[in-house]
C-alpha cells in the first residue's frame, strides 16, 4: 500500500527518526534558538556551543515532531559540528534549496558530501506540505547562528 | 429512511475522482464538506440566468437576485426552524459570527467585569474573539473543564455560572475535534438561570442533525455553509431579534443604513443593520440548495446514517493496536480524532494520502485541547459526511494498521 513511500521515508530517515542523535540539552550553551510549526505542533530548541575561533564546537536539539523534522535536525547536528558559522550558512541554504527542489545545483563542491548525507530527505520536495518539515531545524540554525531567539519555518 | 450511498455518492462530481491513481477516500468533511451537483448548478444558474446586486436595483434582474438573496435566508430560516426570518444574518462564514456577536453585542451590551464563559472544548474561532473582547472591554473570560472523556464538565459550567457575573456562554454544540456533542438544552436551561445569555457554534452540529431554534431557546447561534454540502463565503448567525435590537452595527457601509449625513447615520433594521456592503450573493444561493438537498434526504436519516458510521468506526479503530482515541463522549457526531503510537499525525497523513484517503493531521484550531489532552504534537482526525460509507471506514482501518507495520 505504501511501497512508494519509500523513497520519501529511507531508511536512514525513519532511523534518524526513531533515534535521533544529539537528542539533548547543552549545558551552558552560546546561543540557543526555538524554532515552530505554529500550525502543525512541530517544535524544536536548538543549542550550540562556539569555540574560541567562533566555530561550532557542539551542537545538539531537543523538540517534537514528525520523523522528517526529528530526522532533519538530527542529521543537521552531525553535520555542523566543526564548521565555522559561514560555513553553516552555506550548508543551511544548501539543504533549503534540495528540499524544495530535489538538487542544489548551485551548491559549491566544498559542500558534496554534506550534500549527499543529506539526499535522503530530498524526496519532500514532491510534498509540498512536508518541506517546511524539513527545513524547520535549518531555519532554527540560522537563527542560533544571527543570535535570534525564535524562528519558525511557515 | 434509510440513506441511498450509491445514489448519493453519485451526486457528489469530486467523489468519481482517483487522486493518484486511486479512489478518492474523504474523510476531511469536518475541515470543508464536498459540494452536491445541485449546489454547483444553481450556483451557475444564478451567475448565468438570475445575477444583479441585491437591494438596490429598480430593474429586473436585480428584483430576481434580490428575491433570491431573501429566499435563501428564509430556507436557512425553515431549516433551523426560526420563528421569524429575520433572525437570520448572512455572514462570511461560523468565525465572522461569532466575531459579530463579540464585538456588537458584547461591546454595545456586555458590561465590564461581566464574564465570558467557553470551554475547553472550543475551536480557536470560539476562543480568539472572546480574548479580543477581554483585552479591549475589560470583561473576564472563564474557561469550563472537559472530562476526561471529552465531555463537557456540567459540574465544571454549574461553579462557573454560580456568581451571577457570567453575561455570556458560548459553547461548541459539537467538538470538531472528539465529535462530542453537548448537552445543548441543559446549558440553554443552566446560562438563562444563571442570567446569562448563549450562544453555540454549531459548526459541526448543524450538520449533522436537526438544530431547532424555537424547541432549543438559545440567544445566538452559528454555523457556516461550507461544512453543510454549500459554498464557502457564507455563514449565518442566528440572533433572537430582541438582542439584534440592542446590538450596535458590526461593520459600516452601503446596505446597512435608513438615511445618511455626514453628520449621523440612521442604521436599518436587523438584520440588514448587520450586512454592510454587496452580500454573498451568489454563495447565498448555493447554501439554500444545500439546505435544499439535505432537507430532501432528510436530517433524521442523516442523523441515523451518521450514527451507524460512528458506531462503525469506533468498533474498527478500537481495535487497532497501538491507537489512542481522544474523547469517548456517549453523545458524539463523525469526527474521530487519534495517535498511533510510533507514527507522527503528520507521518501519519502522508502515508495516508498515498493510499487515497484524505484525512487532516496537526491541532485542528484546538490548542488548547490538544494541550488539555497531552498531545501537543497534534492528532490525525478522520470526519464523516453523509456520503461517508463503512467500507471507506474500513479501508481507513487497514492502512492505519499497514501504517503503523511501516513505522514499526
Amino acid at each position: 500500500m505504501f511501497d512508494d513511500l519509500r523513497d520519501l521515508y529511507q531508511e536512514v530517515i525513519l532511523d534518524h527518526g526513531r533515534k535521533p542523535r544529539n537528542f539533548r540539552r547543552l549545558d551552558d550553551p552560546d546561543r540557543t534558538a526555538r524554532g515552530d510549526n505554529p500550525m502543525c505542533g512541530d517544535r524544536i530548541e536548538l543549542f550550540l556551543k562556539l569555540g574560541a575561533d567562533g566555530g561550532i564546537a557542539d551542537v545538539a536539539f531537543q523538540g517534537r515532531g514528525c520523523a522528517i523534522s526529528t530526522a532533519s535536525a538530527s542529521l543537521l547536528t552531525e553535520l555542523v559540528k566543526g564548521k565555522t558559522a559561514a560555513q553553516a550558512h552555506a550548508l543551511a541554504d544548501g539543504f533549503r534549496q534540495l528540499a524544495m527542489t530535489g538538487t542544489c545545483p548551485a551548491c559549491e563542491a566544498a559542500l558534496a558530501d554534506d550534500m549527499e548525507r543529506l539526499q535522503p530527505l530530498s524526496g519532500v520536495h514532491e510534498f509540498p506540505s512536508r518541506v517546511k518539515c524539513a527545513t524547520l531545524a535549518w531555519h532554527t540554525l540560522n537563527a542560533a547562528l544571527d543570535g535570534s531567539k525564535e524562528t519558525s519555518s511557515e | 429512511m434509510s440513506l441511498d450511498l450509491s445514489r448519493i455518492r453519485a451526486d457528489f462530481p469530486i467523489l468519481s475522482q482517483q487522486i493518484r491513481g486511486k479512489d478518492l477516500v474523504f474523510l476531511d468533511s469536518g475541515a470543508s464538506a464536498q459540494k452536491p451537483r445541485v449546489v454547483i448548478d444553481a450556483m451557475i444558474r444564478c451567475m448565468e440566468q438570475r445575477y444583479a446586486n441585491v437591494h438596490r436595483g429598480a430593474y429586473w434582474l436585480s428584483e430576481a437576485a434580490t428575491e433570491d438573496y431573501e429566499a435563501a435566508r428564509g430556507a436557512v430560516a425553515g431549516f433551523l426552524n426560526a420563528s421569524d426570518p429575520r433572525e437570520v444574518i448572512f455572514t462570511k462564514n461560523s468565525t465572522e459570527a461569532i466575531n459579530l456577536v463579540a464585538h456588537s453585542w458584547g461591546r454595545g451590551v456586555l458590561r465590564p467585569g461581566q464574564a465570558v464563559l467557553i470551554s475547553e472544548l472550543e475551536h480557536h474561532a470560539n476562543i480568539i474573539p472572546w480574548q479580543m473582547l477581554r483585552d479591549a472591554h475589560g470583561i473576564e473570560l472563564r474557561v469550563a473543564r472537559a472530562t476526561d472523556a471529552g465531555e463537557l464538565d456540567i459540574e465544571d459550567v454549574a461553579a462557573k455560572l454560580a456568581d451571577g457575573k457570567a453575561g455570556l456562554v458560548a459553547i461548541t454544540h459539537m467538538s470538531n475535534v472528539l465529535g462530542t456533542v453537548t448537552p445543548a438544552e441543559r446549558l440553554v436551561a443552566m446560562a438563562h438561570a444563571a442570567g446569562a445569555r448563549i450562544l453555540f457554534d454549531g459548526s459541526q452540529a448543524a450538520v449533522h442533525r436537526r438544530v431547532d431554534m424555537q424547541a432549543l431557546g438559545a440567544d445566538f447561534y452559528a454555523f457556516t455553509g461550507h461544512k453543510l454540502y454549500g459554498p464557502t463565503g457564507i455563514g449565518v448567525l442566528w440572533a433572537r431579534l430582541e438582542h439584534q435590537e440592542r446590538m450596535p452595527p458590526f461593520l459600516g457601509g452601503g446596505d446597512m443604513i435608513s438615511s445618511v449625513t455626514f453628520e449621523r447615520s440612521e442604521w436599518a433594521p436587523p438584520p440588514a443593520k448587520f450586512e454592510a456592503g454587496t452580500p454573498a450573493i451568489v454563495e447565498a444561493v448555493g447554501l439554500h440548495a444545500a439546505i435544499d438537498y439535505v432537507s430532501a434526504l432528510g436530517m433524521a436519516a442523516i442523523e441515523t446514517h451518521e450514527r451507524d458510521l460512528v458506531d462503525h468506526a469506533m468498533r474498527r479503530l478500537t481495535d487497532i493496536e497501538g491507537l489512542s482515541l481522544l474523547g469517548r463522549a456517549q453523545d458524539r457526531g463523525g469526527v474521530f480524532a487519534f495517535t498511533l503510537d510510533n507514527a507522527h499525525a503528520h507521518d501519519l497523513a502522508t502515508l495516508l494520502d498515498r493510499a487515497g484517503i484524505a484525512v487532516r493531521a496537526g491541532r485542528h484550531c484546538a490548542e488548547p485541547l490538544h494541550t488539555r489532552f497531552g498531545v501537543e504534537g497534534g492528532t490525525v482526525r478522520a470526519s464523516f459526511g453523509l456520503y461517508t460509507t463503512q467500507g471507506e471506514i474500513d479501508f481507513l482501518a487497514e492502512a492505519l494498521v499497514k501504517a503503523r507495520e511501516f513505522f514499526a
